[in-house]
């Protein structure tokens, strides 16, 4: 999936290319100083590609740009990106925008009548980089160029020459390019065959009935980059990719300990969880997930970390209440600003947009402790690849942070069972616990156990727990129930007397 | 007062430049003499005004007047279709009397 390298030390020089992520991918923006041609469907997003690399040159790099205009007038280029927030209009006031207008005309289609040569394009986007001290070019698009000059032999050598004076004026170009499938050939017009050395390919695909935005760098030349498709987001504040981030983290392992919230929990995993751990707490519903993600917060708190908390299965109102009703003020948590709730429904975006979003919100807030509850809801608005994809990247995410996170999981059936989240994040999690009814002499009983601990020791034992006002408590161990990780974990038939006895909750421990 | 009004875009002294230059002179002084304003305009020399007309290649021909604006690119040396294009064959030039 990706061929991750040392760093590359003899490719080119490289102009970030103001697209969160892509960089990453890239491994250090686009070749500087050469034409990279940005292709894709309609709605794909190239636009945007094209004018937020112009803007976060001017923004961030104090880089000036040249928008050459084929389609748009440089009035809806305008309107369209101000509301990512990118003020072209006062860029050009500054002198830092400047567009080159190569839209059709409305003096009716040209006549074409003998030789002719893009001399006048060139001198005018040669002119609009000199008054600018343009360091980044964008042609949007070159289709719209083509169907101007009907595609002819001429054209065609006509646009070697534009590329040829982008290249010799030493800017770094983003070219667009119109595409008729998502899969299939790279454009309509076959525009590759003149930029053949960069190639960005933009998707917008329906699947499962939904968007999913992807990109995928082609080539590059003399350039190592990441293979395959990473998705993409469109925010408020442009486009972001997700890379795929390497879950063989070379950073030093903590080896310090943080408790879950619970007493018995924790001496269980052997005195805690690791800082910058992943735990999965998998359980049907009404398991106690949300009481074990609220005791995992409120620990989180008392210890004066900074607590961030994606609710996807109830609301921030709901949170509260039934933090109250375990003992726990998430409310006054909230107001002094060691903790945070962010609810929202699974449904309204994309998982793309959910990372993204999830990331940004981490950004801002800065915490020490994650949990999401559930990250199962996310399941339902994407193809179980794509829930692969995003389940891997948020754990890596998490992990690189240092962030001690618990993420839950909603199992299918009430006894038993495993979701695919679980298939899915068992080998990117350090910690798993089950959260699982139990069937035992014939009434239904909760037990937990510690399926799985990376790097220590941990307790195999199935333990009772129960409820209450002060939260979570664990009870004996189940000496002699079977297949809890199978349907309808039950009590093995040579159960003594004793034995049903043991799982009471409020029993001390034997 | 003229009623043509041309603006005739090359890249400077280049054959193809002199050939529309060339054209165009020959046309008008033929078709429209006495009658018509032709400003030729080096856009390598003048890049802004190429810039003003929306012009991407050259030569190209601007019919200002009579509206509506005409363009016609290349140089000119197709000369039925320059004639088309500015209404200078059939029916319209023969109103105006100019053409046999």
């Amino acid at each position: 999936m990706s061929d991750r390298a040392a760093p590359d030390r003899t490719s080119a020089r490289r102009s970030p290319s103001g697209i969160p992520g892509l960089d990453l991918v890239t491994k250090g923006g686009l070749p500087a100083g050469r034409s990279v041609v940005v292709a894709g469907t309609s709605g794909s997003g190239k636009t945007v590609f094209a004018s937020q690399f112009l803007s976060a040159g001017i923004r961030d790099h104090d880089e000036p740009g040249v928008f050459v205009t084929c389609e748009e007038p440089p009035a809806g280029i305008r309107d369209n990106v101000a509301s990512f927030g990118w003020d072209v209009a006062r860029w050009e006031r500054d002198g830092a925008w400047r567009f080159v207008d190569a839209t059709r005309q409305l003096d009716g289609m040209p006549v074409h009548a003998g030789g002719y040569d893009l001399t006048a394009l060139l001198a005018r986007i040669e002119d609009a980089v000199a008054r600018v001290g343009a360091r980044r070019v964008v042609v949007d698009s070159l289709d719209a160029l083509f169907t101007q000059f009907a595609g002819d032999a001429t054209f065609r050598h006509e646009l070697h020459r534009v590329l040829g004076l982008l290249n010799s004026l030493g800017v770094t170009t983003v070219l667009t390019a119109e595409r008729d499938h998502d899969y299939g050939p790279n454009s309509r017009r076959g525009v590759e065959e003149f930029v053949a050395d960069n190639l960005i390919l933009l998707r917008n695909v329906l699947s499962s009935e939904r968007r999913r935005r992807s990109l995928e760098v082609v080539k590059f030349r003399g350039a190592t980059h990441d293979r395959g498709e990473f998705g993409f987001s469109i925010t408020p504040d442009g486009i972001s990719v997700i890379p795929h981030l390497d879950i063989r983290d070379d950073r030093a392992m903590s080896v310090e300990r943080a408790s879950l919230g619970n007493a018995d929990l924790d001496a269980m995993c052997g005195g805690g969880v690791f800082r910058d751990s992943v735990t999965l707490v998998s359980g049907a519903a009404g398991s106690g997930k949300t009481l074990l993600t609220a005791s995992f917060v409120a620990a989180g708190v008392a210890a004066g970390e900074r607590c961030l908390v994606f609710a996807f299965e109830e609301r921030r109102e709901q949170w509260h209440r039934n933090a109250q009703g375990w003992g726990f003020d998430f409310v006054r948590m909230e107001r002094d600003g060691l903790l945070d709730i962010v609810s929202d429904y699974p449904e309204v975006a994309t998982l793309e947009d959910h990372l993204v979003a999830i990331t940004s919100a981490i950004e801002a807030f800065g915490p020490q402790r994650v949990a999401v509850d559930s990250l199962s809801a996310l399941e339902r608005v994407a193809t179980p690849d794509a829930f692969r994809k995003f389940a891997v990247s948020l754990s890596a995410y998490l992990k690189h942070h240092g962030i001690t996170s618990l993420l839950t999981s909603t199992t299918p059936t009430f006894l038993g069972g495993a979701s695919h989240t679980e298939a899915h994040l068992s080998t990117v999690t350090d910690l798993i616990i089950l959260l699982r009814h139990v069937e035992v002499g014939g009434a239904l009983q909760r037990g937990l156990t510690v399926l799985k601990m990376r790097g220590s020791r941990h307790d195999h034992d199935v333990r009772a727990f129960s409820v209450d006002a002060h939260g979570m408590h664990l009870g004996a161990p189940y000496d002699r129930t079977f297949g809890l990780l199978e349907d309808g974990p039950s009590a093995h038939p040579r159960t003594t007397p004793d034995g049903s006895r043991a799982p009471e909750a409020d029993e001390p421990d034997p | 007062m003229p009623s043509f009004r041309f603006e005739l875009y090359v890249a400077g002294d280049a054959p193809r430049s002199r050939l529309a230059i060339r054209a165009l002179t020959d046309l008008c002084e033929e078709h429209l003499p006495g009658r018509y304003e032709l400003s030729v305009i080096d856009v390598t020399e003048h890049p802004e005004l190429a810039e003003r007309a929306h012009v991407l290649a050259t030569p190209t021909l601007l019919r200002l007047s009579p509206t509506p604006r005409v363009r016609i690119i290349g140089d000119l040396r197709l000369t039925a279709k320059v004639l088309a294009g500015l209404g200078l064959d059939g029916a319209t030039a023969n109103d105006d009397g100019e053409v046999p």
